[in-house]
């Protein structure tokens, strides 16, 4: 499926983004972030261009396809821009609108960057190392494990249904998605009871 | 309703982010008090599975499709705490793995979707489960429950906006509630209908039929004065407005008629994005209370549709 490509494909590269700790890129994605928050405009516009050089830079020593960036930047455009249209009916809405967008768009460059760059396993171990309680790290590890199974799963679930009817109205191909959401759920509910199985066979507790 | 970045300033993301870790906190401590140790797995799987879920499109017209939420689904099926948790590795996967929110408006997303969206709706399904037992009464509650548990959430989200100064709360409010309003009717519809196909399959979930053991009430109870403390802070600086005084409902009353009447057809909040319109909150409000009345005698049909006492009717009928 196209998410696996968007979301897995460069994260086990090598460059010397790749290599830097993930606590180090954590806390820098968090500052970028936070510097593009908290900068006043229409002063900062300076240092928001800062920020977009050095994102720039690192997206450049990353050697991550530009194509990719874009790819994944013009997916999530759109909400951004559907939630700043709100801020054009005000006064001023257009400076508004305009550094809300800036501000948005240089955040998201900088949480693709770690993300595409970053094995999410480490990034789960930096997590706990800042305190995020053991149960949400298990959670959180066991949910990315079966992500893709459960996407695959429901990815097939719903081809072998269309391979059977037709072509379902609109009523019947709710009724059919309900289905196998449902379907999905009970199925995910006996895999849990097999992981849990499994885990303690190891050791778990 | 994910907030991306830069629409939540720094006092506003701290604020949430605080009142989600505590919401978030005590989840995890009943999970950890009352829970058995085998619901760690279940709920990494119920979070893959929600996010599974949110990907299959249910298609609404137009070359348009709308898709679940969950977290009334996330707390029917696993009981509210399970469900807050569930939620919050929903949205924390979105963010850290996809960018679909921002990372400093996660507090605030978690705040909405997950504590209020699960532990609000929880609270309703509970309440109007009670009065509605049976698999007819738990389809109406979910349904129910769902949509009030959507529109709470876009309110919350349109009051953070609104302390950050992003959005006007005059714009903001009438624009995510209203829309949501709508995508509600949706998350109603494909919750109770996917709950139906869970209990058809005879899979037993939390509390299949009975009504809520007491156990879930201690449950919402202990989240609700962080409820409470969220929407004093994020809601109600700019409740003020609000009806107050003969008149304003009179006003309220004309400008309400024409948008109450068709609220699934167009989105009702067209007529009211005009900056300056004082009473739009109000009119919205009003519209709120119209539409819940309205979507509750929906809920009502839909369960009647759903349950499983007309579908085991119905071949018996046939044959």
């Amino acid at each position: 499926m196209v998410l696996h490509d968007l979301v897995d494909h460069y994260r086990r590269d090598d460059s010397p983004i790749h290599r830097l700790p993930t606590g180090l890129k954590f806390t820098a994605a968090l500052a970028v972030v936070a510097i593009a928050i908290a900068v006043p405009l229409p002063e900062g516009w300076f240092w928001l261009g800062l920020l977009t050089a050095f994102l720039m830079t690192a997206a450049g020593v990353s050697r991550l396809p530009p194509s990719f960036l874009a790819r994944r930047l013009l997916l999530l455009e759109p909400f951004v821009i559907g939630a700043a249209v709100l801020a054009l009916f005000r006064p001023h809405g257009l400076s508004v609108f305009m550094s809300l967008l800036a501000r948005s768009t240089l955040c998201l460059l900088a949480m693709i960057l770690l993300s595409a760059t970053t094995p999410f396993a480490s990034l789960l171990g930096t997590i706990r190392k800042i305190g995020v309680p053991e149960i949400l790290v298990s959670v959180l590890a066991l949910m990315y494990r079966y992500l893709f199974v459960m996407i695959d799963e429901a990815d097939r679930m719903r081809k072998a249904r269309s391979s059977r009817t037709f072509k379902a109205g609109r009523a019947r191909s709710w009724e059919s998605s309900a289905g196998v959401i449902g379907q999905l759920f009970v199925r995910s509910a006996g895999r849990a009871e097999r992981v849990c199985g499994a885990m303690r066979a190891r050791g778990w507790r | 309703m994910h907030i991306p970045d830069g629409f939540i300033d720094a006092k506003t993301a701290i604020a949430a982010a605080a009142l989600s870790a505590a919401g978030v906190g005590l989840a995890l401590r009943q999970a950890r008090r009352h829970m058995p140790r085998k619901n760690v797995p279940l709920m990494g799987l119920a979070a893959a599975f929600i996010f599974a879920a949110q990907m299959l499109n249910f298609p609404v017209g137009a070359g348009t499709s709308g898709h679940l939420i969950g977290a009334v689904l996330a707390s029917v099926l696993l009981g509210p705490a399970a469900a807050v948790i569930v939620m919050t590795a929903v949205l924390s996967v979105q963010c850290l793995l996809f960018a679909d929110g921002g990372v400093s408006a996660l507090g605030a997303n978690i705040f909405n979707m997950a504590v209020m969206g699960s532990i609000g709706g929880y609270g309703i399904y509970a309440a109007v489960h009670r009065f509605c037992g049976g698999a007819r009464g738990r389809l109406l509650a979910a349904a129910f429950a769902s949509w009030c548990s959507t529109v709470l959430a876009s309110i919350c989200c349109a009051g953070e906006l609104a302390c950050s100064g992003t959005v006007p709360w005059g714009a903001g409010f009438p624009a995510m509630a209203g829309v949501h309003m709508v995508i509600g009717l949706g998350e109603a519809l494909i919750t109770a209908m996917v709950i139906a196909a869970v209990d058809r399959s005879g899979f037993q979930t939390r509390e299949n039929d009975q009504a809520v053991p007491a156990g879930h009430y201690g449950e919402i109870l202990t989240f609700g004065p962080l409820i409470a403390l969220g929407l004093a802070l994020f809601v109600s600086p700019f409740a003020s407005p609000w009806p107050d005084g003969l008149e304003k409902v009179a006003a309220m009353l004309g400008f309400e008629h024409k948008a109450a009447a068709q609220p699934v057809l167009a989105s009702p909040f067209a007529d009211y994005r005009i900056p300056g319109v004082t009473s739009a909150p109000a009119a919205t409000a009003f519209a709120g209370a119209v539409g819940t009345v309205v979507v509750f005698l929906l809920s009502l049909l839909l369960a009647r549709t759903l349950s499983p006492v007309s579908a085991e009717r119905r071949p018996a009928a046939q044959g």
